[in-house]
């Protein structure tokens, strides 16, 4: 684990990324104390400019809504978007991948063409379609995020448990009589853990962008404040107020840069021969 | 030299404090408008819509027209006559006249229009031909209608996108949805259609036939076709285009826009429409059912924050079902201004019990968006829990149409008379599930009913006007509705154009009068 967090400090633009992650997961976490008010609420005079009143630190939005509050509480959906749809996309994507992988074959072929299917359409045509056709809520917004970026998962992980599954300790572990499942949960899967973790803390800034560009579609929820939905409302002003999408914009490239960075981290931590090689 | 003197007759004009001069018109030049979106048609009789109305008000013309206080004035009809009893209307039409392509313009047109073509395709005109017995032509240039029984607003009728005059010699006798003159539209105004390149451009030129002397001025009219609000500020700003009729750019584009040098902006030319926006309430709905709870709403908004904030400050603050620009708009009506405080004394005392309320957007645009949010957060400062529900214009229509809804976003036409545009919405059997348009909200009262059946056959304004006052009193009193505002619609213009709105319909009427100081 020592070694783990020297390698990953090796990486200094890792480690920037993890601070900034940090405080964005602060303020999220803090939103509700730092602004109990609701971020919908109506402060003061639309439009004021940023620094201009104590209080009011970034101004107002087209409603005279506080835009820091905005911006802390965009901070806690953009986050929670990005983590459980990850989390669902894993658990599609593991399993199809793990499956397909370890039993080769037809079972191989059929999984993998379903995937493939997956694959053609692109993912964000996908995910306006399948909002169109639900009602957009905050879950529709996760599942659709979901369901569009699982396949990258499930073809990492089949490329990895086919590698594996040849190994000695596999054939070992047969030998002894396991189960299918207890071979690829207990043995394969942990083994082909460390590009799946990488993989998912891209994944996460792939999804806050995508809730992001569907918000400002006006495809994202329309009784949560996100960051996507403060720079899609303030487009139409980009001309007098440029500030109102500039802030939103910049917490969106801040964050994805920072979940960038530490994906790069990680992939240096957990895979130290390949970090040297590439030196 | 010239100019100077000018400058200085116009110094000396204001010094004197005399009255604005009048100046001479000049003839000649080309208008170009902006069209949005782009019409399905042309042909009026058959098509109604808004954009339709505005290239056709200047191919086609009615009987009368109406300025912005809603006084007929003379159209195809020189002069008019209304009998004691209120039974007969005697129009008598100008002489001369003659349609597009060369055939005269008589009563018989009238007839056939009225009695014939409209008739079958309008339903909105039907509506109100149920009071018509018949159209006598006793010669070619009177035309004399015979009602059942008394109707208020059939003066109010005679505006082109109601009943224009289309010619009987084209249609008489033939298909009218599919007749191939419907492409080359043939009326009596003052500009012809020229040609229409579909997606680009509707052209019209001047009627150098037109029946009133030296009318039009315009030489020719461009309707630009282009799709994009924020290309059409565009085209505006690069003076691609002149004339912005209400509601081609966003509302948030109008400021900028209007601080643009030589240009002139006018609210007026909606008061026939009197476009009114207020939120349906589904009145069957628990716990909206509780007329308390609708009063609550009612004061919990605030709608000048929305004028100001929302719709630059154009338009009015709504008062109650009927627009102020139409006729027998009563300002006695029991108060619904914004009060958060009363507002929370009255769901405190009603049956609210912190339900979720399901609002419906209109989806057209940012503006109503950001509208649906401020009302949310209105209500949520007086404790109700308000959810928006997204949806597009389909989703819109159907959800409102099914009676999906709690609270929906909607503004509608009022044609300048409660009769015409006011009671639709609130008699207890037009009420039923598949139209958006209709008594949505399932408001039932029948002394409304029957109210509004008695004032519509009242003979004297001034007897309608008390009738109407009452009836709007206790409707809002009962709040079945939440009022929001009397929307405007801002024309813009180049301020050289002349006189660009002249009457209560504003760009759909024509642009007879309009000139283009050079």
């Amino acid at each position: 684990m020592r070694d783990f967090w020297k390698r990953y400090c090796r990486n200094r633009g890792a480690l920037i990324g993890l601070l900034i992650l940090t405080l964005v997961i602060l303020i999220a976490i803090l939103a509700p104390l730092l602004f109990p008010q609701s971020p919908w609420k109506m402060v003061q005079r639309p439009f004021l400019p940023p620094f201009s009143q104590g209080d009011l630190l970034l101004g107002t939005d087209a409603v005279g809504r506080d835009v820091m509050a905005g911006l802390a509480h965009g901070a806690y959906v953009s986050l929670l978007v990005g983590l459980v749809s990850t989390i669902v996309a894993l658990a599609i994507g593991v399993p199809i991948g793990a499956s397909a992988g370890y039993f080769a074959g037809r079972v191989d072929d059929a999984l993998m063409r379903f995937t493939e299917f997956f694959q053609t359409i692109p993912s964000f045509a996908l995910a306006i379609v399948l909002l169109a056709t639900f009602q957009p809520s905050l879950t529709f917004v996760i599942i659709a995020i979901a369901i569009v970026s699982w396949p990258p998962v499930a073809r990492l992980v089949r490329g990895e448990v086919l590698s594996l599954r040849t190994r000695e300790f596999i054939e070992a572990a047969t030998l002894s009589g396991l189960g299918n499942l207890q071979i690829i949960t207990r043995h394969i899967l942990p083994n082909a853990l460390p590009p799946i973790i990488v993989l998912a803390s891209l994944m996460v800034a792939q999804a806050i962008l995508l809730e992001s560009s569907l918000s400002f579609l006006g495809l994202g929820d329309p009784n949560i404040m996100s960051w996507g939905y403060m720079i899609g409302a303030a487009r139409t002003v980009i001309r007098e107020q440029w500030w109102l999408s500039f802030i939103p914009g910049m917490a969106i490239l801040l964050t994805v840069l920072a979940l960038n960075l530490i994906g790069e981290g990680l992939n240096d931590a957990l895979n130290p021969r390949l970090t040297r090689k590439s030196k | 030299m010239k100019r100077q003197a000018r400058n200085l007759m116009a110094a000396l004009a204001m010094t004197i404090a005399l009255p604005a001069m009048a100046q001479e018109p000049q003839a000649g030049g080309t208008l170009n408008v902006v069209i949005q979106p782009e019409p399905p048609g042309l042909m009026i009789g058959l098509i109604q819509n808004g954009p339709t109305q505005m290239v056709a008000g200047d191919i086609y013309e009615s009987l009368l027209r109406y300025d912005t206080d809603l006084n007929p004035h003379p159209g195809l009809a020189k002069e008019w006559s209304v009998s004691e009893d209120g039974l007969t209307y005697t129009f008598k039409l100008h002489e001369g006249v003659k349609f597009h392509d060369g055939e005269e313009f008589t009563s018989e047109d009238v007839k056939f229009s009225i009695d014939v073509f409209l008739r079958e395709t309008h339903p909105r005109l039907r509506t109100s031909l149920e009071h018509l017995e018949s159209i006598e032509t006793p010669d070619p240039y009177t035309v004399v209608f015979k009602l059942k029984n008394p109707f208020g607003p059939f003066l109010g009728l005679f505006e082109p996108g109601t009943a224009p005059m289309i010619p009987k010699h084209v249609y008489e006798g033939t298909d009218f949805a599919n007749n191939p003159a419907n492409n080359t539209p043939i009326g009596t105004g003052p500009f012809k259609f020229d040609k229409w390149e579909k997606g680009s451009y509707i052209h019209l030129v001047k009627n150098e036939d037109y029946y009133l002397e030296g009318k039009p001025y315009l030489d020719e009219i461009y309707y630009h076709v282009i799709p994009d609000a924020a290309s059409r500020a565009v085209a505006y700003e690069t003076g691609k285009v002149d004339v912005l009729p209400g509601g081609s750019v966003e509302n948030f584009d109008v400021p900028r826009i209007k601080e643009m040098e030589n240009t002139c902006i006018t609210d007026k030319g909606w008061e026939l429409f009197g476009p009114l926006a207020w939120m349906w309430v589904n009145n069957d709905n628990p716990p909206l059912d509780d007329p308390k709870v609708r009063q609550a709403i009612m004061h919990a908004i605030d709608r000048e924050f929305a004028r100001d904030a929302l719709w630059n400050g154009l338009g009015k603050v709504a008062t109650g079902p009927v627009s102020s620009s139409t006729r027998f708009y009563s300002d006695a009506t029991p108060d619904i201004s914004y009060d958060p405080e009363k507002a929370k004394a009255l769901l405190e005392e009603s049956s609210y019990d912190g339900e979720t309320i399901r609002l419906l957007g209109l989806p057209y645009g940012e503006t109503w968006q950001r509208w649906a949010e401020a009302v949310k957060q209105n209500l949520a400062e007086i404790g109700m829990d308000v959810e928006i529900v997204a949806s597009d214009v389909a989703g819109w229509n159907q959800k409102v149409s099914d009676r999906d809804y709690d609270l929906a976003f909607t503004y509608l036409y009022q044609y300048g008379d409660p009769a015409l545009g006011v009671a639709r919405n609130y008699f207890s059997d037009n009420a039923e599930k598949g139209s958006p348009w209709n008594n949505v909200a399932n408001y039932q009262n029948p002394e409304i009913d029957k109210m509004f059946d008695e004032a519509a056959l009242m003979v004297s304004p001034e007897d309608r006007e008390k009738a109407y006052a009452e009836i709007q009193d206790i409707i809002v009193s009962d709040a079945p509705n939440i009022w929001l505002l009397e929307l405007g619609f801002p024309t813009i213009s180049r301020c050289n154009i002349h006189d660009p709105v002249t009457t209560a319909i504003g760009v759909n009427d024509s642009f007879r009068d309009t000139w283009i100081e050079k």
